[in-house]
């Protein structure tokens, strides 16, 4: 009977499904199966949350008629009783490349980039490619199929995973059986986009993430434009831009600042995207919420690090310890926070790896429901498809799975996956369970047999009283082979037999000496699961998340406190200059009073006897804190901001607070003529990026010129200018153009946004300032000039190491200068670098700053301001004014901080000796009132991050010897940046 | 005449600005600096003090009450500090000049074995960077080869001389060695994660230098029939004439390194960079191992080290009886003027101010073996020297007004400073 059924449905199901109505047939007659199936008393998942104990399922034709507990079944059915069995909807997998091949990168000859774009007729970025449109790459696998099914997946979701705007997917039903012409559900499922460039196009731009974004923002303000008919050229990107406007949305995030990141985007052209997420969003799950997209979750939780090495160990940073630690915790956060998400495989090792991930969710808290959802209703959502997959109410596919019990258990077995009605095999459902335990007798000996593991791919353990021996088992279509050996494998017994109801195992033996005989094992019990899984289901210790969560975070954001500073000697940076014995008290983040014995009040006093007390250091130029510092694929860059690609996990951040600076410009590097916007921050450690970045911030841009510009220091002779003669007429031909773009607008006729024209027209209305990276006077004139024609001021020369040969000039045009104290001889532009150029300058009333460019040196830079009294006879009030007040000035936030004066902000630093001293030490550094690095405090955190590293360590030692799969100790290089860094 | 000469002079001013300062001649008679603090370099201090020299070299260090005749020229120094030439061990100054441009940069030969390359024959006596050390109290350095595993041969020199040979003070002093990392950086140009994984090549790369020593010490015992320059080279790495000099920075690789060096015969080693060497004092001592450690304006190598690691790095060595020096060796080498800097941040870490100046003269001139002329202010040793107008390891107050080596009295001024007074000199000028 169990034969005849199994041919049965086989013939069933390879009649309708090749059947077309309309299509002729030759090769016999038309004949359609109208027949139901009816599954009867399972328990059947119609949703995650509508859950029919003995229930009957009946489908035709590939799809559900009705889920519930009474069902009539029609004469014209096919019953299967699956008691005790339970049914869940297939899984759906929204992010996945199945049947696309996958993108390769072409071999490229020489090095030199190539700025133009390979299309015509398409956008003028090549990475742009929304005209792609998966269905035509898409071939369907059934190899991969084969695959996905056994993993429980119905239905995926896929698309050519190459390109920043990437076109649109395809959803398919994993229907082997069938035709492209039964699985295609849909061929134009959604739109994609990520910030990552096409693999297979070279074009240079965008080479950075904030170029990436800025290219985003103007394809869809061009998307607009085109929209209306503006453009006198065919554009066939951007035309299918507008084609797929109405469709889902989906961006891949990959890390939580860029979730953000996306959703911005997409808040400004008024999308919600769906947002591939990276697994870190737990550290960040207010911002996170607040985007209000759903979100595909891939299963890829780190390995430990194999730490048996205490010297490799010492290698691996607590930041990347704490990631293993509390990676498995990311979706239940999510669920925890109302967030609703899908699973994906994307990303995955292997099917069996997501699956195992997708269990320790579960241990680590995740429901059972929402792991559910996560499989079945949310992708569903997401692809705005609830009605037909995803769940097992009438109407949907008939795509579901037959399992021997709760799908997340490990021991459940998956028997069959059903798409549109067409079963695959996944284990044999009838398969009879021997696992237990049975003892045998032969050749005068006693041996006990342990069967374990799954039902269908059981392990065998043998023992001859307490010594195990070598053995094998396989068990396949109800027959059972077993061998094992004794003698240190000298003797082999081998055992085949055919299994039966009895619930013993019988049949042929051949003994180690070649005489066949019989062998009958009595069973003495059942499997059990063993108690080694019930302990992997108890989540391990988690540590707590700090702000931000690597060493050296807060286990809560430093708070304002209202502080009174006694007895220090005070730097006002004012007209008051040094102040000794006075007090200064900070309230709600202000700088409120100072003078001599003020009242405390409530305050938390700070004796400050003997110590210095000065405003926080302002770092004019560095590139501490962020993720990327150049974009280099154009000659001008000015539609990038800084502010995209804040880190807020950059250590520097704190080892800069340990040195005093409590502020800094986060500038673009000096790849190009015409750099990016500036992000300017306080140095708010544990804030989030927003957070950081000054409120109301002054408008900034980084311009840059000579060797970096001309790219003269590497082997790159395409890009337009190779000389400083070429530099000068890159300004002269965007300064004209802006002029032009910004009469345009201003005429109220219509014209194209130009996130890049819009900001030079910013510098030519005086709304934006430039620091410009300088290094001969030569240069440096020219800019002047430039700016002069245009009826413009630059702000602010940076680095400016010849400005001492024209300070003269200088004064004149009004610039400042914000240069090295003693930095020389790198370059040949720097040869008549000299430490008195700061000295210089300030003789001639030009307002000085000394900067770092260097995420060390800015951790020293009042030290560096000493050097200005060494080099050039600086008086000490000057110097110091030179890392305080004058950047501040520069900045325009001198109204704001840089010195100590009633009404500023409260960004203070407490030195043990004379703050220009290379003995002094930061003891207190206070940002808006509240204290971000405290020496003391500082104390604490070292014995914290040696105590929770020796925690996880031994974690990591545990996860190893219970046999779980490590990773090699590995240290992450965090890529330091320079002005010159690519 | 006059005249003659005052046009001279102008010729010399204007010209000056493209050329290195003329060294100083001989000392032709002695001089006293009387009134000073002098601080020996050998820990210890002398207040209101007495020095002389003559003929280049130390006559008397003691105290100004001392009745005693002054002899020469007399500086009066009261208030202000005497110190011994700053010494600057493993740079490659006068091996380079612009570090972007290739045509002035002699530094890094091909090869990965090559001890036979000297640095010596290559110094550039007259290159600007060389010359910006004088006026910060730098007056010594050891100029070493770079790249590869052996970078070849160092020389001492001092930085006021003609020619080469007249600036060396110790011809072929030692061999310098880059270390191999038991974790590497992954090429990520080629695709590869950029973080840093265990080197799996570790192992292969220590039998490479052990193969390498063994047949250099082969070579060495007996008469060959054709000469190998590269083994013999290292011949006086097993004589003890030579020391070696090892750049490495982990736990692991100094101890490897070590016991590697010891094992191949290897009679002087010193550990150059030693970031970890912190860790293994007990282990440094009981082999006595020079640390040549790294400066402190560094960060921290690892995420979670102290953030002040690097600064007090000198003092944990000193602290734990290590000969210790300061070395800048991977800092460009226009920074090595800021070694007295360097040797003040360990300052504010605790060590007293007479030990962190030990760091960079009297402990720098034991470790590279030329403690016998020069490091410390001692009857005999030769007069480099300098006198600043405050505390020499304080930016603010290191104003040298005189400098010496061996007793001959040196130009502060530096293609920088004539830029300097150049230029304000201008504006002055239209004012």
């Amino acid at each position: 009977m169990k034969m005849r059924l199994l041919v049965l449905t086989f013939l069933w199901c390879s009649s309708y499904l090749f059947a077309q109505d309309y299509f002729p047939k030759n090769d016999g007659v038309k004949s359609k199966n109208n027949n139901y199936t009816a599954f009867t008393n399972a328990k059947i998942y119609v949703t995650p949350s509508q859950i029919i104990e003995n229930g009957t399922l009946l489908i035709q034709n590939g799809k559900v008629v009705q889920a519930g507990k009474t069902v009539s079944i029609p004469k014209n059915a096919v019953t299967i009783d699956v008691s005790g069995k339970s049914i869940y909807p297939s899984f759906i997998d929204v992010y996945s490349d199945f049947g696309i091949e996958k993108p390769k990168r072409p071999s490229r000859r020489g090095r030199t980039a190539e700025y133009e774009p390979s299309r015509e007729g398409f956008y003028w970025n090549d990475h742009i490619m929304p005209e792609t449109n998966s269905i035509s790459a898409f071939k369907y696998d059934s190899k991969k199929a084969k695959g996905l099914l056994e993993a429980g997946f119905g239905v995926v979701n896929s698309h050519l995973q190459d390109g920043i705007a990437r076109g649109t997917g395809v959803l398919i039903a994993l229907n082997t059986e069938g035709t492209d012409a039964n699985r295609v559900l849909d061929d134009r499922s959604a739109q994609y986009f990520s910030f990552e460039r096409s693999v297979i196009k070279n074009q240079s731009y965008p080479t950075s993430l904030m170029g990436t974004t800025a290219l985003l923002r103007q394809m869809y303000s061009d998307m607009n434009w085109y929209a209306q008919g503006k453009s006198d050229t065919k554009d066939r990107s951007l035309e299918a831009l507008i084609a797929n406007k109405n469709l889902v949305q989906i961006f891949e995030g990959k890390d939580r600042g860029n979730d953000l990141l996306a959703d911005q985007i997409g808040d400004a052209n008024g999308i919600q995207y769906a947002i591939v997420a990276g697994g870190d969003e737990y550290e960040n799950m207010a911002e996170i919420k607040a985007t209000g997209a759903k979100y595909i979750l891939p299963l890829n939780f780190p390995d430990a690090f194999d730490v048996s090495n205490p010297y490799q160990a010492g290698y691996v940073s607590l930041e990347d310890m704490r990631n293993w630690n509390q990676a498995p915790l990311n979706p239940k956060m999510m669920s925890d926070n109302g967030i609703s998400f899908s699973f994906t495989m994307h990303d995955s090792k292997s099917a069996a790896k997501f699956k195992e991930n997708l269990m320790k969710a579960i241990t680590y808290g995740l429901s059972k429901t929402k792991a559910l959802e996560a499989l079945t209703t949310v992708p569903a959502a997401i692809l705005g498809k609830s009605s037909k997959i995803g769940t097992l109410q009438a109407g949907s596919y008939a795509n579901f799975l037959i399992t021997s019990g709760d799908v997340f258990e490990k021991s459940t077995t998956l028997y069959e996956n059903w798409v549109q009605g067409n079963k695959t095999i996944v284990n044999d459902i009838n398969v009879k369970d021997i696992r237990g335990d049975y003892s045998l007798y032969t050749d005068g000996a006693t041996f006990k047999i342990s069967i374990s593991g799954e039902i269908s791919k059981p392990k065998v353990e043998i023992k001859q009283d307490t010594l195990k021996l070598t053995s094998k088992i396989s068990y396949a279509n109800d027959w059972l082979d077993l061998s094992f050996s004794t003698d240190e494998g000298d003797k082999v017994y081998r055992m085949t037999g055919l299994v039966t109801e009895s619930d013993e195992l019988s049949g042929r033996l051949i003994l180690p000496n070649g005489k066949e005989s019989f062998f009958k094992a009595d069973k003495l019990k059942g499997f059990e699961e063993k108690e080694k899984d019930e302990k992997d289901k108890k989540a391990p210790k988690i540590m707590p998340i700090t702000y931000p969560n690597i060493g050296y975070g807060y286990t809560s954001i430093p708070q304002q406190e209202t502080t009174l500073f006694k007895n220090a000697t005070v730097w006002t940076g004012e007209e008051a200059g040094v102040l000794k014995n006075t007090d200064v008290l900070v309230k709600n983040g202000k700088i409120t009073k100072i003078g001599t014995n003020l009242n405390a009040g409530s305050a938390k006093v700070v004796d400050a006897t003997g110590k210095h007390l000065t405003a926080g250091i302002i770092d004019e130029h560095t590139h501490i804190a962020l993720l990327d510092v150049n974009e280099a694929g154009q000659n001008s860059s000015a539609e990038v901001t800084m502010e995209d690609v804040v880190n807020i996990e950059d250590m520097n951040i704190y080892r800069n607070l340990a040195g005093g600076v409590t502020s800094g410009q986060l500038l673009h590097g000096s790849a190009n003529p015409i750099g990016g916007r500036s992000a300017i921050i306080k140095l708010k450690w544990g804030e989030s990026a927003k957070n950081m970045i000054y409120d109301n911030s002054p408008k900034f841009i980084k311009f840059a010129l000579g060797e970096n510009v001309k790219q003269s220091n590497w082997g790159s002779f395409s890009r337009f200018p190779q000389t400083r003669m070429g530099v000068e007429q890159v300004y002269m031909n965007y300064f004209q153009r802006g002029k032009e773009y910004d009469a345009l607008k201003k005429s109220g006729k219509p014209y194209r946004y130009d996130q890049e024209m819009e900001v030079i027209a910013e510098i030519l209305n005086g709304e934006r300032f430039i620091s410009c990276h300088s290094y001969v006077q030569s240069e440096i004139n020219m800019l002047m000039k430039v700016a002069d024609k245009f009826n413009f001021k630059i702000n602010t020369f940076t680095h400016i190491l010849e400005g001492y040969k024209v300070a003269d000039k200088m004064k004149e045009h009004g610039v400042g200068a914000s240069t090295f104290s003693d930095w020389w001889a790198y370059k040949y532009e720097v040869n008549d670098a000299i430490p008195y150029n700061a000295a210089i300058m300030h003789s001639q009333g030009i307002t000085v700053a000394i900067n770092s460019d260097d995420r060390e040196m800015s951790r020293r830079l009042n030290q560096e301001a000493g050097k200005i009294v060494k080099y050039g006879g600086v008086s000490e009030e000057e110097a110091w004014k030179m890392v305080t007040i004058n950047p501040a000035k520069l900045l325009h936030l001198d109204d704001r901080t840089g010195s100590i004066k009633v009404g500023k902000d409260a960004d203070l630093v407490l030195w043990s000796d004379h703050p220009l001293s290379m003995y002094a030490k930061s003891e207190k550094t206070m940002v808006d009132g509240a204290v971000y690095f405290d020496l003391e405090k500082d104390k604490l955190q070292r014995e914290a991050i040696a105590r929770e590293r020796n925690e996880l360590i031994n974690m990591m030692l545990q996860e190893k010897e219970s046999g779980k799969p490590t990773r090699k100790p590995m240290k992450k290089d965090k890529e330091e940046f320079h002005c010159d860094s690519l | 005449m006059k005249k003659i000469i005052y046009i001279l002079a102008l010729v010399c001013a204007t010209s000056l600005t493209y050329a290195q300062q003329t060294p100083a001649p001989a000392q032709t008679e002695a001089i006293t600096i009387e009134g000073a603090t002098a601080h020996l370099g050998n820990g210890k201090i002398i207040e209101n003090s007495l020095l002389m020299f003559e003929g280049g070299k130390i006559t008397f260090v003691g105290d100004a009450k001392m009745r005693i005749a002054r002899k020469g020229t007399i500086i009066n120094a009261t208030g202000k500090h005497v110190y011994p030439g700053i010494i600057a061990p493993a740079k490659s100054l006068g091996l380079v000049e612009v570090d972007a441009v290739r045509a002035s940069d002699d530094q890094d030969e091909l090869g990965d074995m090559i001890p036979h390359i000297r640095s010596l024959i290559a110094y550039n006596a007259e290159s600007k960077v060389v010359e910006s050390m004088r006026p910060n109290g730098v007056l010594i350095g050891q100029i070493a080869p770079q790249g590869g595993r052996i970078s070849g041969t160092s020389s001492i020199v001092q930085f006021d001389a003609w020619n080469w040979e007249d600036a060396a003070v110790k011809v072929d002093d030692g061999i310098h060695m880059n270390w191999p990392n038991s974790f590497k950086q992954g090429r990520w140009w080629m695709g590869e994660e950029r973080g840093y994984k265990p080197n799996d090549k570790y192992a292969e790369e220590l039998d490479e230098i052990t193969s390498f020593f063994k047949n250099s010490m082969a070579y060495g015992k007996a008469a060959a029939p054709e000469m190998n320059l590269a083994f013999k080279a290292m011949a006086g790495l097993f004589d003890g004439s030579q020391k070696l000099y090892i750049y490495t920075d982990g736990e692991k690789e100094i101890i490897d390194a070590v016991t590697l060096a010891k094992a191949n015969g290897v009679k002087e080693i010193v550990i150059v960079g030693g970031y970890q060497a912190y860790k293994i004092t007990d282990f440094l001592k009981e082999n006595n191992i020079a640390v040549l450690v790294n400066f402190t304006h560094n960060n921290p190598n690892f995420e979670d080290d102290d953030y002040d690691l690097p600064y007090k790095n000198p003092k944990l060595l000193f602290d734990a009886g290590i000969l210790v020096g300061i070395q800048n060796a991977s800092a460009a080498n226009f920074q090595t003027r800021n070694l007295p800097f360097y040797a003040g941040q360990t300052v504010g870490q605790g060590l007293d101010k007479e030990a962190a100046l030990q760091l960079i003269t009297g402990n720098n001139a034991k470790i590279l073996g030329i403690d016998a002329d020069y490091g410390t202010l001692e009857v005999g040793k030769s007069a480099t020297l300098f006198i600043s107008e405050g505390d020499a390891l304080d930016t603010r107050s290191n104003q040298l007004s005189h400098a010496y080596i061996d007793g001959r009295n040196l130009s502060l001024e530096t293609h920088q400073t004539e830029l300097w007074k150049r230029y304000m000199g201008k504006y002055e000028g239209q004012k």
